[in-house]
């Protein structure tokens, strides 16, 4: 690895253009990526800035920090920001972006131009998000759920159900831009059979993204009409239905979920792979699981509707399909598992942020199993017990699988090695801050304390002040990585092209890669994750 | 359990048994399966930690053991299913011989209704052992009834009625919460269910100086709107007669048939024009507006008390199933 | 490959550098295209939810309000769509040829159908506010109530008929006005002479996004016009 400084050396996509134009407007997919980072970690740290508050004021029964309707707004637009702003971009319009064309071989995205309009979009949705926070926010839950929303509610909700519209619009164009790029502008050789983990996930997540989006679109829209021109559609008082708007909403939110936690799985895949030098056991069957995720997870969104008021016998249905769903992702878990039997395994910080991955995704999993059965759904429903199951998956599974791939490929992203030692205390430090912050909320869950509760029963304060002090743990395993990640860029070791000696077209070229990915358009001829053709590298590089 | 650590609130109803033991196998299950994957990763990433000189060994799948880990945890969730199913049928029926509460949800106040004629406000007072069925609406967006002692929770829906029951099997004061936001006093919209002996619970009713019964305070308002002009229960008027009409099914002017039950009651008098039954005009004022949901379920009560027996056939589980018991009515 | 001089003369300007050919892009955006319009008949999808459910409870209301919607606008702005979907293809198959004048000409006519539903849409909304049909605080139907008094309409559940018929026809029509300015790009480039034999591929996307449009209407006409239209007793 040349340690010559980077300003004397090759041309790549960092380098070539300079100046805020050459950002601004670009089409390079790998730069759009770092567009998306840059924003995306923004509203990370506006949705965790209300995350503390809310754990702040959680830490006495009495409703003491804030008033009441702060409260209400704070959990309402920490869900929208963190759902929307965050999680549903993040691992697909950051690594997805950057990662897609470098790993089928292709010089860009179908739709390049798109692709920078969806940057856009985001972008848009984001300050007309933020001027709704700064005149006042909204409150209706990030569910928005009828009639409050539309007849009741005295905050922005216009103005937040317009800015979700929009970012709605920039998740669709990216789903359908890696759609488009999967299907046709793969390298020679580079057949489906061959194609990495991480696109099969992302190409399961896309059709999610298309098929599952317009319709919450259109729900919001329709919540922002009722609001605007004093339609009926969802008012009972002229005999609209508020359950319509739930089996609306819920039809997008549902597969949503799986939006979060396909990407998340998709980096799982790849590290895993890397870290325990072998391809991923039974590739086929996880390639398999990700398409019926997305598939299963269209049918079974009444689940978030067990107690609403819907009819017996749908919820027998919703509950019989909620169990289906769960055996991909069950089959996933085993599979990776399985992988590192007979590997040879390294701990790097991407390797660290694998294994919590399983752990806290299996525990998040599992206690979908508790919220899939009716008998125990009806007592845990709207209760810090389904709160910990969601930050369970959420947090615990997507936000580590994205902290663990921004780590294992910002070489590859950078030309830079981020500080391993650092990087795995960070990881540590979000294990066990992310466990003590949720495990006590199943246990306040089952014991009955509802969510959105601004103000308490005194039985409930130990754990809350428990969960409360993970959070603060938490909270300084996030900040690590943005400091240290943005030390790498200027002081981090330089690396060449495949530090980690790791399987995949994006290993091929250098780090960082050309603005054209590749010198010369690569021809596969071999299978994914031929480990067995990679030597490993002779230490794995660290830089304390 | 353990007082000072507890892990689940108090049982007090005949359901919350088997929803815990429900819930301590899932725990176990769900244990088990994290220890079991726990210790295999911790096993293999120190058996196969990188070793100088070691290769991974490239092992493409297994497909038996692929259908093998489908199948069994596939087998294992339909019996979870089924477990819950059972036990969500049993909170979903109530029995016929429930004494009924009318519940109305408004920001940010639960006030409840005996038959019997008491009112209640953030309170409810019942005897243990008996069957208790809560008939619920709300006045403006959507609450949930939850008693976490009890295991039960329903939303409360503006526009129609929903219910939910529970028999008490322990005397005490258990928390009731509101479990669907509602907005700003979403949190204090909570109260207390107080389980009483049944000879403490009589001495309640009578000690609370009531006007009558719920049906009794229905059936004048019956007269006062002018009901009776048009349904009587001599001759046929121009309304349907409404002795025994409850929990019978009814033929509608479009073909179909459906049960009289709370909801359709509702609809009946807050949307006449909607779903006449066949052979009548649609003539029936409308009364959304001119009767608050507390009227509505006076009315609907007083129209309950005039079938005769409880409803014969009508087995089949719903929202609100068609059940009545045999009144005291002053008719 | 792709960079070698011979390759580059082939083709103009219009193949994008990460394509490696025409046909590689053609099919992109092909692809592309039948992809945002599934997007598209999921976005609807919602509403024709939503309409189906009211439909089913309050059909009386949704035959009073389907009846009270002007006939002869309606079946004429179905014809003029109708109209424009052919022009747009016989406007493709123009481009095919590569007969330039007859493509915008083509392109022009599209414009001008598409403008007129507009046109007419505006006239029959206008009716729709004159006759207090537009939901919310001045709404009244008694005109519904007492032109069919053997039937009785609920005024308030005719207003979910009438939130619901704006709705779709607002969201059409924002669809319409969407696609009448990707037509004006489009006369415009075809104007300049930028589409030939060898590509035309934005005429037809164009095109399939236009008939699409369409066939939205087509659903969306029967439904809100023809919901009863027998004679009544």
């Amino acid at each position: 690895m040349a340690t010559v400084a980077i300003s004397a050396e090759r041309e790549h996509y960092l380098n070539k253009e300079y100046g805020i134009r050459s950002w601004l407007l670009t089409t390079d997919h790998k730069r759009i990526a770092l567009l998306y980072l840059a924003s995306i970690t923004f509203f990370f740290f506006i949705g965790g800035f209300f995350a503390l508050l809310i754990r702040l004021e959680l830490l006495t029964p009495a409703g003491d920090l804030v008033q009441a309707d702060t409260y209400n707004k704070l959990f309402s637009m920490h869900g929208q920001v963190m759902i929307f702003f965050f999680l549903i971009p993040s691992i697909p319009a950051v690594l997805g972006n950057f990662l897609v064309p470098l790993m089928i071989g292709a010089k860009d995205l179908a739709f390049p131009r798109i692709n920078l309009l969806s940057w856009y979009l985001y972008i848009i949705a984001g300050v007309i998000y933020i001027h709704c926070i700064a005149t006042g926010g909204v409150d209706t839950g990030w569910t928005f759920y009828t009639p409050f929303s539309t007849a009741f509610s005295n905050t922005r909700v216009i103005e937040a159900g317009i800015a979700i519209f929009i970012s709605g619009f920039s998740s669709i164009l990216t789903g359908l831009n890696f759609v488009v790029t999967i299907h046709r502008m793969r390298a020679p050789g580079m057949t489906w059979s061959r194609l990495p983990l991480f696109i099969w996930a992302h190409y399961a997540t896309s059709i999610i993204q298309l098929l599952g989006t317009p319709v919450l679109a259109i729900t919001l829209l329709l919540v922002v009409f009722e609001r605007a021109f004093n339609l009926g559609i969802f008012d009972p008082t002229r005999g609209g239905d508020p359950l319509l708007f739930q089996h609306l909403f819920w039809f997008y939110s549902h597969p949503a979920v799986y939006i979060m936690i396909l990407p998340a799985m998709a980096v799982e895949s790849e590290v895993v792979a890397c870290f325990t030098r072998k391809r991923i056991f039974g590739y086929n069957f996880v390639a398999m699981s990700s398409i019926a995720i997305a598939v299963f997870g269209f049918l079974v969104w009444a689940h978030h509707m067990f107690v609403a008021g819907i009819s017996l016998y749908a919820a027998l249905i919703f509950s019989i399909l909620s169990y289906l769903v769960a055996v991909p992702s069950a089959i996933k878990v085993f599979n990776w598992t399985a992988t590192m039997y007979k590997g040879s395994i390294s701990f790097t910080t991407p390797m660290l942020y694998a294994f919590g991955f399983i752990g806290l995704f299996t525990m998040g999993g599992l206690t979908g199993l508790f919220l899939a059965c009716l008998g125990i759904d009806v007592h845990v429903h709207d209760t810090y017990f389904v709160i910990a199951h969601f930050h369970y998956i959420m947090v615990g599974g997507a936000v580590m699988g994205y902290l663990g791939g921004l780590h294992f490929w910002w070489p590859k992203i950078s030309g830079r090695m981020y500080p391993e030692g650092w990087g795995r205390l960070a990881a540590l430090l979000v294990f066990a801050g992310f466990n003590l912050t949720f495990f006590p909320q199943f246990i306040l869950g089952y014991m009955g304390m509802p969510r959105r509760y601004w103000q308490y029963p005194p039985e409930f304060q130990v754990l809350n002040v428990l969960s409360t002090a993970g959070s603060t743990i938490l909270a300084v395993g996030y900040v690590l990585p943005m400091i240290y990640f943005l030390w790498s860029m200027r002081y981090g070791k330089i690396v060449g092209d495949n530090p980690w000696g790791a399987a995949g077209l994006e290993w091929k070229t250098s780090s960082p890669p050309p603005t054209f990915n590749f010198d010369e358009e690569p021809e596969v001829t071999w299978e994914a994750y031929n480990y067995e053709e990679i030597p490993a590298p002779a230490e794995v590089p660290v830089e304390r | 359990m353990f007082d000072n650590f507890p892990l689940w609130p108090v049982r007090a109803s005949t359901g919350a048994g088997n929803v815990d033991a429900l819930y301590i196998f899932l725990l176990a299950l769900s244990a088990f399966m994290c220890l079991a994957i726990f210790a295999m990763i911790l096993v293999f990433a120190t058996k196969y930690r990188r070793r100088r000189g070691v290769e991974a060994e490239q092992i493409e799948g297994s497909s038996a053991l692929e259908i093998t880990w489908s199948i069994i945890p596939l087998g294992i969730f339909m019996a979870i299913f089924v477990w819950g199913a059972v036990i969500y049928f049993y909170e979903r029926t109530p029995p016929r011989d429930a004494s009924e509460v009318y519940v109305v949800a408004k920001q940010w106040m639960w006030k409840l209704q005996h038959q019997e004629g008491p009112r209640e406000i953030n309170e409810l007072h019942v005897p243990v052992g008996r069957n208790v069925k809560l008939i619920m609406t709300s006045q403006d967006v959507i609450h949930s009834f939850y008693v976490p002692a009890f295991r039960i929770k329903q939303d409360v829906l503006p526009g129609r009625y929903t219910t939910a029951w529970f028999r008490a099997t322990r005397p005490g004061v258990y928390h009731l919460f509101c479990s669907q936001y509602c907005g700003t006093m979403h949190s204090g919209m909570i109260g207390q269910v107080t389980v009483m002996e049944p000879a403490q619970y009589e001495a309640w009713l009578s000690g609370g100086g009531t006007s009558g019964s719920l049906a009794a305070s229905g059936g004048s308002l019956f007269q006062q709107l002018g009901c009776s002009t048009c349904h009587r229960s001599d001759i046929q008027g121009r309304g349907p007669n409404l002795v025994g009409i409850f929990g019978k099914p009814v033929r509608l002017e479009d073909g179909r048939t459906v049960i009289v039950d709370e909801n359709y009651l509702r609809q009946c008098i807050l949307s006449p024009s909607t779903n006449i039954p066949s052979g009548f005009k649609p003539i029936m004022p409308v009364f959304q507006g001119l009767v608050g949901e507390e009227q509505l379920n006076a009315l609907v009560a007083y129209i309950k008390s005039l079938s005769p027996t409880p409803a014969g056939a009508a087995g089949a589980p719903s929202v609100v199933p068609a059940g009545t018991r045999t009144q005291n009515t002053k008719e | 490959m792709s960079d070698s001089p011979i390759a580059v003369e082939q083709h103009g300007p219009e193949l994008l550098h990460h394509f490696a050919d025409p046909e590689q892009q053609r099919d992109a955006a092909t692809l592309g295209m039948w992809l945002f319009l599934a997007t598209e008949i999921m976005f609807f999808g919602g509403m024709f939810c939503a309409y189906l459910i009211y439909r089913f409870w309050y059909y009386n209301e949704f035959a009073a309000g389907s009846r009270s919607l002007d006939i002869q606008l309606g079946t004429i702005n179905t014809a003029v769509l109708i109209c424009s979907s052919l022009t747009v293809a016989l406007g493709v198959r123009a481009a095919q040829m590569g007969n330039r004048k007859l493509l915008v000409i083509l392109l022009l006519l599209t414009i001008v159908f598409g403008l007129a539903f507009l046109g007419i849409k505006g006239v029959e909304w206008y009716q729709k506010f004159e006759e207090h049909h537009i939901p919310g605080q001045s709404f009244n139907a008694d005109d519904l109530v007492n032109q069919y008094p053997q039937i009785h309409v609920d005024q308030r559940h005719e207003q979910i008929y009438f939130s619901l018929y704006f709705a779709m026809t607002g969201l059409h029509a924002l669809h319409m006005i969407i696609g009448v300015g990707i037509f004006i790009f489009l006369t415009y480039c075809a104007w300049k002479g930028r589409y030939t034999p060898k590509y035309y591929t934005p005429v037809e996307m164009g095109g399939l996004y236009w008939h699409f449009v369409d066939i939205v209407w087509i659903y969306l006409f029967p439904l809100l016009y023809l919901i009863d239209r027998k004679p009544l007793r």
